[in-house]
């Protein structure tokens, strides 16, 4: 894992400093809160509905057991005792005091952790593959080159007053476990046929009102111009980014707009001119970032089974972990969707609990996914039982990752002032109604939002649920057929918005029409790609027979 | 009825305008009629209060209630937590917020 | 009226008034010009050697197309006075300064010590900008020299 060195601790002690001070301006009335607004979003420090609430980079979602144990610590001290996993692999609070938000920060900064443009018209914290360096198909670890981007990105005079928010991901694997292309700037690293690394870079994805699919701008940047090629994309948008329209002003609007050919034409006219301003970090220090990600001391020779006698321990064993790249370990991976729960949410027992498992048996490491769950990303198999023991004990042994009850979903309207409707509330309904049926629907990616800034990501879920305002009252819209990765598609509106009970009906036709239909081996998304919206509509808005 | 509201500038906490002051509790509120948006620029100007706003509402069996679902799961606390609403005893009370 | 509050810089300040970036080209006589967000900084390159002072205009804070304005003009070797005017407030000069400004005029007069104190408050960089400081990344690497 990458450690803070001199500078890193001296910059992020400077953060919390400058906080303090425009806290203090804040109070003493030398700032109004429309200038402080911006500033304090850069800290990620929002206003939500009930309290502020504080949101915590975890740069490419991993964690070390101590940062996870401030995380928890955290959750006591300031706040109610929770805190809550969110899509961008981060963490927020819910009740936080303006006064002790720079102490919050001053904890952070003692595990290397801050809150760094988590918020605001910035480039937003990197995130990337959940299971980088303990997957088998990953060119490299992806991490080394977020962190760089992370340090480039942070405190960037230029690009700190962007349009519209800036997100980017970066994924090293065939597989795409990080939505990349639904991002602003979707990174791949990949290798050419000389052997060399660079970076494919796809430019103007994203989902909010307007869903699309990144393009891809360029197959091949050398890995020691990346940088400067972000720049360049970067200072593009910036310049040419729409700012008359909120609704218009992220840069998939712009490369739609432009065309792919134009933007791309100017960001090669940009990157060529930058390349001789000196910007790019020397390969020296990608080299010195990379060996504070070099494997942990794996055992070799360790048994490369499972003893599965426990039935329950199997069902989750098939569910949640996943293959290792080393004989002997497994990656795990803990649902916070228990069934009734609230997705994401963890207390601050588990979230420690989670901190105490990933020293004691996953060499210190843990990952935030951005479906909300956590990972122990490195765990000898002869301590997998052990492990699910107390997992299971603490509420954390739920056996459905990827399963229709592994749902996002954001906040929604009980906590967040932006949410046309709540998506908590229904997100239990649903994970309760289906359950039962849970291991026979199989994978089933179910996504809601609150509000069509879309942060439930509905547009990439298999089924995907919108929550609107219809004259004062939540009304839910289905979609089906979204799916992020490779294969990354937007799902289709099914037709006219239910109510909550309605909603998780028009749910329960669909996965019957799925359950009736579905060929060998077909998932839900095989299923409605094989035959298409017409017979999931016909059975959601079938007209009810009348009872006798 | 008019009512204002806005969050406690240090604690965040959601609060309304009882006539002379804020109170954490809607049933509390004040109609200001004309007059929201100048005690909403006076009290930010004190610093009492951040981000203001006036909403409908309306006198209901146990007093005033905002006319917006929003509003109403501001006054009462996230639903899906009600240990952490202002009604942590009843647990029905997220009925009164639809 | 525009009004230099901060200057970083020990030449005579340029009296002449900044005209428009679309009258700058035919005024030959000009020395001083105003950009204003839309334009395109690029139309001034041309012109550089003759040029004393850019007054950039941030009509609000949260338009960012000055910082770029700025580096692009001293990228291409611009030396006279960079000038941000408008919605200049104290959390934004670190990052203008960054990015080349070396005069400020704000339209609400700065609290000197807090400016003072924001301008010094970050001991290092992270990133190359138009200010010339060495990165990070250059201190960590200081054999690699500045590529």
């Amino acid at each position: 894992m990458y450690q803070y060195d001199q500078y890193d601790h001296a910059m992020v002690a400077a953060r919390v400093a400058d906080f303090r001070d425009q806290v203090r301006r804040r109070l003493d009335g030398s700032m109004t809160e429309e200038q402080f607004r911006p500033l304090r979003l850069m800290n990620g420090l929002y206003l939500q509905l009930h309290a502020y609430m504080l949101r915590v980079a975890v740069p490419y979602g991993t964690l070390s057991g101590a940062q996870m144990h401030m995380l928890g610590d955290i959750a006591d001290k300031y706040d109610r005792g929770y805190g809550h996993f969110t899509t961008r692999q981060n963490i927020q609070y819910n009740w936080i005091k303006l006064d002790e938000a720079p102490d919050i920060l001053a904890d952070l900064a003692s595990v290397e952790m801050h809150a760094i443009q988590t918020s605001g018209n910035c480039i937003r914290n990197t995130t990337s593959d959940q299971y980088a360096g303990a997957i088998a198909d990953e060119v490299v670890d992806p991490r080394p080159y977020a962190e760089l981007i992370r340090q480039w990105s942070t405190f960037h005079p230029e690009f700190s007053f962007l349009p519209r928010k800036f997100k980017m991901a970066v994924i090293a694997a065939e597989t795409d476990r990080a939505a990349m292309r639904l991002h602003d700037i979707g990174i791949q690293i990949v290798k050419n046929a000389a052997g060399e690394l660079g970076a494919a870079f796809y430019v103007g994805g994203g989902m909010g009102r307007t869903p699309m699919i990144a393009p891809l701008i360029r197959e091949f940047v050398p890995i020691d111009q990346m940088i400067t090629y972000s720049e360049a994309c970067l200072r593009v948008y910036n310049r040419y980014g729409r700012r008359d329209n909120k609704y218009k002003a992220r840069i998939k609007i712009l490369v739609h707009e432009l065309g792919r050919d134009e933007y791309t034409r100017q960001v090669e006219a940009e990157f060529a001119h930058l390349l001789t301003q000196g910007i790019e970090p020397p390969l020296a220090e990608l080299e010195r970032i990379k060996a504070q990600f070099a494997d942990p001391a794996f055992e070799s020779g360790l048994p490369d089974t499972l003893d599965r006698s426990d039935p329950d321990f199997a069902v989750w064993v098939d569910t949640n972990t996943h293959v290792h790249k080393q004989p002997g370990y497994v990656i795990a991976t803990i649902s916070l969707k228990p069934v009734g729960g609230i997705p994401g949410d963890a207390t601050a027992d588990q979230i420690r609990l989670m901190a105490a498992l990933a020293r004691d048996y996953s060499f210190d490491e843990l990952r935030v996914t951005h479906t909300q769950n956590i990972v122990l990303p490195h765990i000898g198999k002869a301590d997998l039982y052990a492990v699910w023991q107390q997992l299971n004990e603490a509420g954390l042994g739920t056996p459905n990752l990827d399963r229709i009850g592994d749902i996002i979903a954001c906040p929604g309207l009980d906590y967040c002032s932006l949410a046309n409707a709540r998506s908590i509330p229904l997100a239990q309904k649903i994970s309760e109604r289906f359950a039962p049926r849970e291991a026979e629907i199989g994978e089933l990616k179910l996504k809601i939002s609150g509000c069509i800034n879309a942060c439930g990501h509905h547009h990439a879920g298999h089924i995907g649920v919108l929550g609107v305002d219809r004259k004062g009252t939540e009304n839910y819209q289905l979609l089906l057929g979204g799916c992020e990765g490779a294969d990354t598609s937007l799902g289709t509106i099914t037709g006219p918005g239910f109510d909550e009970d309605g909603i998780v009906d028009a749910i329960e036709k669909a996965t019957e029409v799925y359950l009736a239909q579905r060929g060998d081996g077909e998932r839900f998304l095989d299923t409605y790609r094989r035959v298409g919206m017409a017979p999931f509509k016909e059975a959601i808005y079938a007209k009810e027979p009348a009872h006798g | 009825m008019k009512i204002l509201t806005g969050n406690d500038l240090r604690s965040g906490a959601v609060i309304w305008w009882d006539g002379s002051g804020w109170s954490l509790h809607v049933t509390d509120a004040a109609d200001v009629g004309e007059h929201g948006e100048d005690i909403a620029a006076r009290e930010n100007a004190a610093r009492t209060v951040v981000a203001p706003y006036v909403i409908d509402g309306e006198y209901g069996p146990e007093g005033p209630r905002p006319a917006h679902i929003k509003d109403r799961i501001r006054a009462l606390g996230p639903t899906v937590r009600l240990d952490l609403s202002l009604k942590p005893a009843d647990p029905a009370a997220g009925n009164w917020v639809i | 009226m525009v009004e230099t509050q901060l200057r970083f810089r020990d030449d005579e300040p340029v009296g002449d008034p900044a005209v428009t970036v679309d009258s700058f080209g035919d005024q030959t006589n000009a020395a001083a010009v105003r950009l204003e967000p839309g334009d395109d900084a690029r139309d001034l390159l041309p012109h550089l050697s003759r040029i004393k002072l850019v007054d950039v205009n941030f009509p609000a804070y949260t338009d960012g197309r000055g910082y770029s304005a700025a580096r692009i003009l001293r990228e291409a070797g611009y030396t006279g006075e960079l000038r941000a005017v408008g919605d200049v407030l104290i959390d934004q000069l670190a990052f203008m300064r960054r990015c080349g400004f070396d005069s400020f005029a704000p339209q609400a007069p700065l609290n000197a010590a807090d400016a003072a104190a924001a301008l010094e408050r970050y001991p290092d960089v992270y990133t190359p900008a138009a200010d010339g400081r060495a990165p990070i990344w250059a201190r960590r690497h200081p054999q690699d020299g500045n590529r």
